[in-house]
Formats: structure tokens, sequence, C-alpha cells
């Protein structure tokens, strides 16, 4: 096929929730959901750092787990839940994790900073980092040019560790 | 009210964090307006040569596209080399994106896709079709140094070789134990994570509001206004937010230019946004090749130091950095002769990145040094402390401070440094042969003329405008302490308004000279704002405050005060509604004290020690623990000042082990140009690293006592990295980056 031609194809209805509020949208399906979030969504809390899946700034939560939103097409994922940096929490009302980056200073540009805290958020739902080492395994996914790292394990370990008291205090009660 | 939390030397968080870490910060590339359009560039195949055709029919017919441009087409711009020198140009003529058809170097922009959405844009670039007459590309700086140049023009006078002092040559035959070694590093590319991007809003009055990457809005102000003759009040560039630099933004980049150019070509706003392909084809840390002869005698004096380095630059342009001075003050030798070249290849104009020509340089000096110490028999840490110099010998001047002893004694101390024993290969952790090494670094404690406007209103709240930027250092933060220490608040009432062309005159961020200049420039703006007050409390009737000098007083709770008897002062806001004010402002300004710098001159010293574990049979390197102590004057935040710390030392590690500009010299074309192939550490690399700051006062460096932390970092990690390579091996490594395979070849015979 020519590719002059490929706009003539209709554009793709697809039903996304994006942080909490369903859009029903029509989209060429070869706009990735990183280009939808930061272009037509305005939601450019959501990084580009490569475009190509080697960087992990564009890392989104999608029904729950974490995803470089420039390797999906958005036309590939209705019905889905996205979750990104804003939808996790406000300047003012701010989640676990967006404090400890916060306190721990675990980011200086903060270019990558949103990226590493859905990746983040994401590696502790997955539950299988259990010691700092295993943290950054896998986070290894996110890069960081300021080379924040140190902290920002810190910062992921003291939400751990916030989460494993919790955990503790519910079983308890 | 006066708390602790806005006093120097405490932790603040930043406060733009709350931004950054919920995605509110915008950056140049993330500002919306309607009918918005997108450009991409399309960028030249080959290292060398000339366009002998474009073909943009394709692209232009693609839907959505609204223009492509060319060298053809291209609007007139201003025609002297003048008027394209940016702030920090250096010698040569500037590239001017679509001029002709000449092709400088690989990856050049040739055209640029205007299109209704970033996707068409792209897509169409595809289309675009060229026909080129190649030259033979040259671009291996070990061939290439054959034909190496002193530059005829010296982008700074500081950067040309120190005179030769003493007989370099006659002292290093005559002493016993010497070094003769070459050092090679291969090009870097900065890589900040965001991409370089312009956003051109334009208003219904042809103003343009320019969103930019860049380390210095007014440069990127001026830079534009002068190519495109615009009267410097229509245009007002921001860079609120920078995603990162490392020196990379230092200069204009061509998607500025892009930007505006469509945007006044098309009376429509634009927005450009490189990919990260085209991140590899701008600014880079030069290859360099390094001769180091340096030689002891007995005892482990330093009795001759000769420095030589050839330096890559591209065809059109003479980028040069202090890569050799360094060798003449880091330790005391009255035998020194430094020089230093560049050599043309056919790539990009190379550019300043973090601590450049002392990162480059300490690599070469502090690997020759380490080496030197063990021909001697001595530690590599005492030959160091053994040959500590108190004075800046090139020059013949005092330093303002130099607590470097106190770096290598408490860094020692908390790496456990006596533990360590002298044979190479001696150390080991199970399968993992263990080396431990260490370096110095120094890097240069500048002031730039900086201004700032400081403004108090009744309620004690304070706004501070500079036109400085903040790429990640943390320049948001200290300020609003600066402030807030000087007028007596806490930080949260401070709103810091910088990044903005608009606001009063500051250099471009670079050189770590930002913290002690606009700081400086600050804290003369709230003195400033005290003295008005003051002389506005003196009008009043029986003033308290009659006799006060501006020295004695303080603020607190909101009263002009005082500082020794705060029952005495009057309320700012009685002081302002006497006068009939709403606030009182104060214009902050600061230059480097020229006499002062006919006697004095300032440096940053760094003690880094280095811990590695390499698989035995592999060689597969682990840097297992390092420890930075850094001497630096005063700290204003422990908190940003240790990451900016912490940051060096990681691109540092880059630097020794990782990253590596790949050539393929027969083309002349870079073959790595994305983060798959360009290795940067990862989290996984990157285990403990300490950060230690030690005493330093220093009442001469900058006016609040600070010297700067952005490159001071990353100095020296590189050679002690590779030192702790040889403890561990045995190997001396002498081209970097000292990657996984030349390890393996140099691993000790099992
Ligand atoms: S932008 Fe998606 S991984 Fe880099
Ligand atoms: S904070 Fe700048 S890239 Fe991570």
């Amino acid at each position: 096929m020519d590719i002059t031609t490929a706009d003539r194809q209709p554009k793709n209805r697809v039903a996304l929730t994006i942080n909490g509020d369903r859009h029903d949208l029509e989209i060429h399906p070869w706009v990735t959901l990183l280009d939808l979030l930061r272009g037509p969504m305005q939601l450019s809390g959501t990084k580009k750092g490569c475009d190509h899946g080697q960087c992990g700034a564009c890392t989104v939560l999608i029904d729950g787990e974490r995803m470089n939103s420039c390797l999906k097409f958005a036309v590939t994922l209705d019905g889905a839940e996205i979750t990104t940096i804003e939808g996790l929490g406000r300047p003012e009302n701010m989640h676990p994790m967006q404090k400890a980056f916060v306190e721990h200073d675990a980011y200086q540009c903060g270019y990558c900073t949103p990226g590493q805290i859905c990746s983040a958020v994401g590696l502790l739902k997955e539950g299988k980092a259990g010691t700092r080492e295993e943290i950054r395994e896998m986070m290894s996914g996110n890069l960081c040019r300021c080379g924040a790292y140190v902290n920002i394990a810190d910062a992921i370990e003291d939400v751990m560790g916030q989460e494993a008291r919790c955990g503790i205090r519910e079983a308890a009660e | 009210m006066l708390n602790e939390k806005n006093i120097f030397g405490f932790p603040l968080p930043r406060i733009d964090g709350p931004l950054k870490t919920t995605g509110t910060a915008p950056y140049a590339a993330e500002y919306h307006d309607p009918g918005m359009l997108f450009g991409h560039a399309f960028y030249a195949t080959i290292a060398s040569g000339r366009i002998v055709s474009i073909d943009t029919a394709k692209a232009e017919a693609y839907p959505g596209v609204v223009k492509v441009y060319t060298h053809k087409n291209r609007p007139d711009t201003a025609s002297s080399d003048d008027a394209w020198k940016d702030e920090v140009a250096v010698p040569g003529h500037p590239l001017r994106p679509l001029e002709n058809d000449r092709i400088l170097y690989d990856g050049q922009p040739i055209a640029l896709v205007i299109a209704e959405s970033f996707e068409a844009a792209r897509d169409a670039a595809d289309l675009i079709q060229v026909a080129y007459e190649a030259d033979e590309p040259h671009t291996n700086i070990e061939v290439e140094k054959a034909k190496s140049y002193v530059p005829p023009e010296a982008r700074k006078e500081a950067f040309l070789p120190t005179d030769p002092r003493g007989d370099a040559e006659g002292a290093y035959e005559a002493a016993p134990f010497k070094i003769d070694a070459e050092y090679v590093q291969e090009g870097e590319h900065h890589n900040p994570m965001e991409l370089f991007g312009t956003t051109v809003i334009r208003g219904e009055d042809g103003y343009l509001t320019v969103h930019d990457k860049t380390q210095g809005s007014q440069n990127s102000h001026d830079y534009v206004c002068g190519i495109f003759k615009l009267k410097p009040e229509t245009v007002r560039v921001v860079n609120a937010y920078v995603g990162g630099a490392f020196g990379s933004g230092l200069r204009p980049k061509h998607q500025l230019f892009f930007a505006v150019m469509a945007s006044l070509d098309l009376k429509r706003s634009v927005r450009v946004e490189m990919s990260r392909r085209e991140m590899f084809y701008l600014t880079w840390r030069p290859a360099t090749v390094q001769r180091m002869q340096v030689a002891a005698d007995a005892e482990g004096r330093l009795m001759s130091v000769r420095h030589h380095a050839v330096q890559a630059t591209s065809l059109y342009e003479d980028y040069q950095e202090n890569v050799v001075n360094w060798s003449g003050l880091a330790y005391k030798c009255d035998n020194v002769k430094l020089s230093y070249e560049l050599a043309k290849t056919t790539l990009s104009t190379p550019g300043d990145m973090r601590a450049p020509g002392a990162a480059t340089g300490f690599l070469a000096l502090e690997s020759a040094i380490d080496e030197l110490a063990y021909k001697v028999g001595m530690d590599p840490l005492e030959f160091r402390v053994k040959n500590f110099v108190t004075y800046d010998q090139n020059d013949d001047l005092k330093l303002t401070s130099k607590a470097l002893d106190a770096c290598y004694r408490e860094g020692a101390k908390r790496f456990g440094w006596s533990k360590r024993s002298q044979e190479p290969g001696s150390m080991r952790d199970g399968h993992d042969l263990v080396g431990w090494g260490t370096a110095t670094g120094v890097w240069e404690a500048t002031l730039s003329p900086a201004e700032a406007k400081v403004r108090l209103f009744p309620d004690g709240k304070i706004t501070v405008m500079a036109a400085a930027s903040d790429i990640g250092t943390g320049t948001y933060t200290i300020l609003a302490q600066i402030a807030a220490q000087n007028l007596g608040q806490t930080a949260d009432r401070v709103s810091v308004l910088i990044g903005d062309s608009t606001m009063p005159k500051t250099a471009v961020e670079g050189g770590s000279w930002t913290a002690a200049s606009s700081g400086s420039a600050v804290q003369a703006g709230c003195l400033e704002v005290k003295k008005t007050l003051l002389s506005l409390a003196q009008k009043m009737e029986n003033s308290p405050l009659a006799g006060a000098e501006v020295e004695d007083l303080a603020i607190r709770d909101n009263r002009l005060v005082l500082d020794k008897n705060d029952q005495m002062g009057l309320a700012i806001a009685d002081i302002l509604g006497s006068n009939g004010m709403s606030s009182v402002e104060g214009h902050g300004k600061i230059a480097p004290d020229e006499e002062q710098a006919k006697e004095w001159v300032s440096y940053t010293h760094s003690a880094i020690f280095v811990e590695v574990k390499i698989d035995a049979e592999l060689g597969v390197p682990r840097v297992t623990k390092i420890v930075s102590a850094i001497a630096a004057g005063k700290i204003i935040n422990p908190k940003t000042a240790r990451s900016q710390i912490l940051g060096g030392v990681v691109m540092g590690l880059g630097m020794a082990m990782q990253e590596e500009g790949m050539i393929d010299h027969r083309t002349g074309r870079i073959m790595n140009h994305n983060l798959a192939e360009y290795h940067i550490p990862a989290h996984a690399d990157v285990q403990d690293i300490e950060v230690i700051f030690v005493e330093e006062e220093d009442d001469k460096a900058s006016p609040i006592g600070v010297k700067g932390l952005g490159e001071i970092g990353i100095v020296g990690v590189g050679a002690a990295v590779a030192n702790a390579i040889f403890h561990a091996t045995g190997t001396r490594h002498r081209h970097f980056p000292i990657t996984i395979d030349k390890i393996m070849e140099g691993l000790p015979a099992r």
C-alpha cells in the first residue's frame, strides 16, 4: 500500500478510561498512546524520551500494569483503564510515591520522573521486588540521565516499607 | 515567621518538587495552542559532500502537510556570521540550517516538514528523496590527529595552555621513575532525557512567546532576534522547566531556528521537537587523544609533567576546552609543559558537556598519576597527599580556599582505604576480583555577572525574579532559601520567577556558576530591599530606627527590627503604608571582582574512592561502592547539593565504562544513535554512592560563600574507576570507555 493513501483509512473508534474519565475517541490507527496523551488529551505529564521503548519516560499504568505508552497504539486499547501521573495525585494531594520522590529528592530535572513514579507504583503492585537489589534490577527500564538512581531506590524502598507496615497493621486488626 | 527551614544548610525539599512529581511542570514541547502546526526535521545520511537534488513533491502531497522547507526555499535570514553567533559561540562559522547544499556532518538537518499533526510531519519526512555527491569522511580522531593544529583563534584566553615552567624535558630525563602513556577517549553524547523542543505561540499581534529547551532564555532570545531581525520587545523566550541539558542546551539548537522560522513564515503557532536520533547529531563531548609524560623522584615527589591533548572539532567551528591546564595546578610541580591542539573531523561541532575539559583532562592526568605512584611503589593516595599544592602554580595565584586535604582524610576514612593492599589482584571477594581506586578532581569556581529583582510585600510574601535557569540543579529552591534567609521569612513565602528572557539579565546556566552568581544577586537585591525600608522607616515620625544602620537590621515577624533588640522596630506593613506603597523592590547586581582576581583564584576540589568487583572468569564489572568527598565552600541545600554530586558521579561511571558514540569510520556515520545501543548507566548499574561535603570556609569565592557543584561531581570519576580496575586485574586500560570486552582481555591468566 502506498503510504500516502494511508490517511484515507477511516479513523477508529475506541473508548478509553483515562484517570477515571471515559473518553470516546476517533483516532488514526498509527497514533501511539503516548502521542494521544501528550497531544489531543493535553496530559503532558507523560513524557517522551525516545519513542522507541528504550527509556521508560512514557511509562503509564494500563489496567494497573506498567507499560511504555510509546509502544502501544491507542486503537489497540479499547476498553482499557489508563492511569497517568496526573491520575496518581495532584500537587496538593500527592500519591505516597510522589511524596516519597519529593522527600528523597529522587529527581533533578524531573523529566524521567513521571515515568519512574508510574513504574515504581506498578512495581510495588507486581510484588516481585523484595530487596534493594531487586528494585534496581526491575526499575532498569526507566533511565534517569540526571543520575538520581540512589535516591529513587530510597524513595521506592521507603514506600515499600510503608506498605509493608500498613499490611502488618491491617493483618493484626 | 522565622524558623530553621529557611536558613542556609537546611535540606529543604525542592519547591518545584510537587509540580515535577505530578506531571504538572510544563517543559518546552508541552505548551498547546489551537491550530498549532508541527515540524519534523529531515537529516542528511552522508557525512560530507553536497546535495545534488532534493525531491519534496511526495512529502508536500502527503495529507496534512503545510510546507516543506529546504535550502531552496528557506526564508531570508541575517547574512553575517556575527548575527548567528550566540552568547557562547566558539570561533568559526556557526551552522545556519538550510543555508546551502553543503553537508558538513552525518545527521545535518537538510529539510523541515511542517504539518497539521506531528504524525503527518514525521511520516511525510520519510518521503523526501535526496541525491548526494559524497566526499570522503574523516571521523577517526586517532587518524585525524596526524593533521592536528593549534587553533588560530582561542575560544577564551583562559583555555590557552599556560606557559611552560622549569625544564620539563630535562627533569623527566633525569628522574628515576617515569610514565609515558597515551589515553584515548571516544566521543560522548549528552542525551538529556527531554528531547530538544521549541513551541512558538504566536499572538494575534505577531508577538512570539517561545518555549525553548535551553540553558539560557536570553541567549535564545538574542539569537532569534539577531537572525530574524526581530525587535527584542516582540519576542519572549521561556524555559521554565528544562529536562536536563548538561551543557547541550548552552548554544541554541536547530529546532529553535526551525520553529521560529516556520512561525514567522506561516504566521501560525509551531512546535518542533527532535527525535532521540537527532539528539546524537549535535553538541557532543569530543573524542580526545592525550599523551601524558610524568616523572617522580625516589621519595615520590612529582618532578615533571607534560600533557598534550588533541581533540576533535568540526569543519566549520573550532570548539575548544581547557583540557591540559589542570595538569599544571593539580599538584606541586616545578617543571611543566602543556599543549593543546584540534583535529578537524566531518562531525558536528562538539560542545560543553558536564565539566568540559576537566572531565577529559583528569581522565588522563589521574590515570597517569596512579601509574606513577605504582612505579615509585607508593600508595596512590599517599602519593597525591605528598604532592599537595597550596596555590595555583600556573598563574602564581593564591587560592581562596582548598580543603582537599580534608576530602582525602574524610573520604579515605569513610571508604576504609587503610584496609587496601597495594598489590594488584590481591583483593578478592569469593569469585570476584576486588579493586580499589582513587582520583582527585578540580573545577573552577567562577562568578558570572548576574542581576535579580526581589520584591517584598507587607504580608511577608517575597517574589524573586531573574532570567536564571533551573536545569535540574535546584535553582528555584536555593534562590527561595537565599531570599527567605535574607528577609527573615520561610521559603514557602517566596515565589521564584525564573526561566524567562524578560527577567533581569543572567548569563546562560553553565560552568557551575548559577548558585554563586544568581544567589549573590538575590542577596544583593534583599539588601537593597532592606536599605529602602530603612530609609522609608527613618522618614517616619519618632522612628525607633532613626539612628540605625542597615547592618544592624533584621526582619522578624514581618517587622523591620534591630537585630540585637527586636523590640525596637516597625511593621513592614506600616512602613509601606505610611509611604503609600504596596510593596518594596530591590534590584541586585553582581559582577566578578577584577581586583581580587589579580591575586586570588577559586576552585572546587574532590577526592573519589571507588570499589569495583570483577568476575574473575567473565570480566563482568560492577562498581559496588563510591565515596565522593567534595570541598565546595558553603552548601546552601545539602539535599539538592548531594543530588548534583550523585548525578555527576553517575555520569562519570558512564564515561568510564559505557558511553561511546560509535562511528562507522568508512562512512563517517554514527551507528548507535539510540538509547538501546548508546549505553548510559541504568538503575542496576548504580549501587551505593556516598557524598561527603567537607567544611570549607570561603569569603572570597562569591559574596554568599558558595562555589558551585554542577561539574565537580564528575571530575576524576573515570580515572578512579580505571585505577580500581587496574588494582583488581593488574591491567592498565587507557582507551575509554573501559567496556566489558576490554576488561575480559585484560583479566589475569588463571
Ligand atoms: S518514550 Fe517510551 S520508552 Fe522512551
Ligand atoms: S530527573 Fe532528570 S532524567 Fe531523571
